[in-house]
């Protein structure tokens, strides 16, 4: 079989079983459909959170994006992972008792207001809808490279698939197909690295080949790629480019904001006790960094790979000697050559680089670096069905990340703006219909913004995490260890840091792209790391106006007093 | 354990839980900001624990990680044995 046929039935395949899964869970109630009936088991609900939280950027782009920037990608890696130690600690056990159905939920609660309420809604829209556009695009772009289709025909299908499960099931629907989808993606993932790693390394553990030596040569991997590097005149793999306060700034940004994202939140009401919110951060955990660990080394592999076949034995080679993967992927615009100085070679070399008589060289090569993960499987030479298995897991990553987003939206409609604020009589069953409406309504918004992608869906990563880290977690944080934090602090804080944190963002992202560099940062902190400051002005902030406003009701700290306890027997 | 009464077992219970937070986040933080990354470059020269890795390098982009789960795993089994100490079944 050749590797559509492949694709097709392996893709084919896992959408049968998602399907199959969905019409099983059906959600009879709102307490079914926001929470999966609070009955999931810690193991089942750590596999979907990390299925929730590895989305189509985890699966495709990110070990494309380490294999690019080498040691300052790492901020990706920890950013991402170390955010669950802040959940796991700050706030999981005690949303978990708090046991409501959204974050809007407990911000009003606790800041006994509505405003409050509202802020935390928007916000949770926002991000939600930022995030999602992106699995959508990354739906198309796997129908439209490895299945021929075109890329709308492609979203379709994936609004579909996601439509029937979280309209039919909500979050009990949702749950048990991430359960499903882990499996896929963690299998798609593990099976070429370790092919890869066996072929570059001789070791059939990534983690561990990545720092052995090369076989056959008398260096190891990563001496030998930064041999490789300074000849070439990129910068050092293994070393980081200096600004470690910026550095720092985003990976903090990125964990806070982490911990903040509410669909990664809600996940832990979904469990039946305090102690299991605590055990299913740790297996979620546990089972995101088998693919967080074995990313760095895939991107070591795949950038060695990936130099060996431009660059032979200290000669640029010549563009007709391309494998044919090479050709593939040009024809996808996504492999760029320009061929400079018209002698036929591919010269691919960082900024600077000279030749021996020291004459400057220019890069003739450009390649887009979320094709890594895609073209690894083909530039090491596995078979077929590896090929299928890597776009069948990259779906399964883009449709659990989507629908776990798709729920927030929706609940966010339904419970925090209708029941909670517009129509707090609705019946139960309104409610629940109401829901799958939202629910429904959100796919085919996130299908047209994957059809039609505005231009700025990678800035706007950026703002999901700053401002998740700029409002969400400082205003969770204090409802649970200041017992005295009432709503003025909380809000004034939120305002405060949600202001600054997008202002500084669209001022660099929007407004003057041009100045968008280390020269005219503040205190040489990146758009992306400026979450952190943020979140620093809002807890300034929150403290400031607390100490000359009054007291939260008595009820509202007997509640804080309750969620830092768990529950009896 | 034996009945304890609830207001200071409370406090105390808040107590211990807030202490292991801070030990726990203090691990986090030094692996993270410092060893990861304000130390990287000083560890650079030192290839550990694999032959090819430069110790900074690997825990930015292996160590941590490790570290991350560990944490976590830590905390959840202290604190659900906690849990069990101070509201063990039959405890008001």
């Amino acid at each position: 079989m050749d590797i559509q046929q492949w694709t097709a039935l392996l893709v084919g395949a896992s959408f049968l079983l998602y399907i199959v899964i969905a019409i099983r869970s059906r959600a009879n109630s709102t307490g079914d459909f926001y929470v999966a009936g609070g009955h999931v088991p810690p193991l089942a609900n750590g596999m979907a959170t990390a299925a929730d939280w590895m989305s189509a950027a985890s699966f495709i782009s990110m070990a494309g994006l380490i294999s690019f920037s080498g040691f300052d990608g790492s901020v990706y890696l920890m950013g991402w992972t170390g955010g669950y130690v802040l959940l796991a600690l700050l706030l999981a056990p005690y949303l978990r008792k708090f046991g409501k159905f959204t974050v809007p939920d407990f911000i009003g609660d606790r800041y006994y207001s509505q405003l409050a309420r509202i802020v935390a809604v928007i916000c949770a829209i926002f991000v939600s809808f930022t995030y999602v556009a992106g699995q959508m695009r990354g739906v198309g772009l796997v129908f439209s490279r490895f299945l021929e289709v075109d890329i709308t025909t492609g979203v379709v299908i994936g609004m579909g698939i996601v439509l029937v499960y979280a309209v039919l099931g909500g979050m009990k629907g949702i749950t048990y197909t991430q359960v499903a989808q882990y499996c896929v993606l963690i299998f798609a993932f593990m099976v070429p690295a370790i092919f890869i790693s066996l072929h570059v390394a001789d070791w059939a553990i990534p983690q561990i080949g990545f720092g052995m030596d090369t076989p056959g040569q008398g260096s190891t991997i990563l001496a030998r790629l930064n041999g490789l590097h300074e000849e070439l005149g990129f910068s050092s793999y293994t070393r980081g480019s200096g600004n470690t306060i910026n550095l720092i700034a985003i990976t903090f940004a990125l964990m806070a904001g982490t911990a903040g994202l509410p669909h990664v939140i809600i996940r832990f009401y979904t469990v039946p006790r305090v102690r299991d919110a605590r055990t299913s951060a740790g297996w979620a955990l546990l089972l995101i960094a088998i693919l967080y660990t074995t990313a760095p080394a895939v991107a070591v592999f795949a950038r060695t790979n990936l130099l060996d076949t431009v660059y032979k034995e200290g000669q640029f080679q010549p563009h007709s000697s391309m494998p044919e993967w090479f050709n593939t992927w040009e024809g996808t615009g996504l492999i760029k050559f320009t061929d400079h100085n018209n002698d036929g070679l591919i010269q691919y070399v960082g900024e600077g680089a000279v030749d021996a008589e020291g004459l400057l060289l220019q890069n003739e090569l450009i390649i887009d670096r979320d094709i890594m993960v895609l073209a690894n499987p083909e530039i090491a030479g596995l078979p077929n069905w590896v090929i299928g298995l890597v776009a069948a897991g990259g779906l399964a990553a883009a449709l659990s990340t989507a629908a776990g987003l798709l729920l927030v939206v929706s609940t966010s409609f339904s419970h925090d703006l209708l029941r909670k604020w517009l129509k707090p009589d609705i019946s139960e069953k309104e409610e629940l219909l109401a829901a799958r409406i939202a629910a429904g309504v959100a796919v085919c918004f996130a299908g047209y913004l994957g059809v039609h992608p505005p231009g700025f869906v990678g800035e706007v990563v950026a703002f999901a995490f700053g401002l998740a880290a700029a409002s969400f977690f400082p205003a969770i944080l204090l409802g649970i260890f200041m017992k005295r934090m009432n709503s003025e602090g909380a809000i004034a804080g939120m305002i405060v840091g949600l202001l600054f944190t997008a202002s500084y963002i669209i001022y660099f992202k929007f407004m003057h792209p041009e100045l968008d560099s280390a020269d005219h940062w503040w205190w040489g902190i990146s758009p992306t790391g400026i979450g952190s400051i943020g979140m620093c002005f809002n807890f300034m902030v929150a403290g400031i106006v607390r100490s000359f406003t009054a007291d939260p009701p008595q009820e509202v700290m007997e509640m804080v007093e309750q969620i830092r306890l768990p529950e009896k027997g | 354990m034996g009945k304890k009464s609830s207001e200071s077992a409370h406090s105390d219970y808040w107590k211990k839980n807030l202490k292991l937070i801070a030990k726990l986040l203090f691990v986090w933080a030094f692996v993270s900001f410092g060893l990861s990354l304000a130390f990287a470059d000083a560890l650079h020269g030192v290839l550990f624990p694999l032959p090819g890795t430069p110790l900074g390098f690997w825990f930015a982009q292996q160590g941590s990680i490790f570290t991350f789960v560990i944490l976590i795993w830590v905390y959840a089994w202290r604190m659900n044995r906690l849990d069990d100490e101070y509201f063990s079944e039959g405890d008001e």
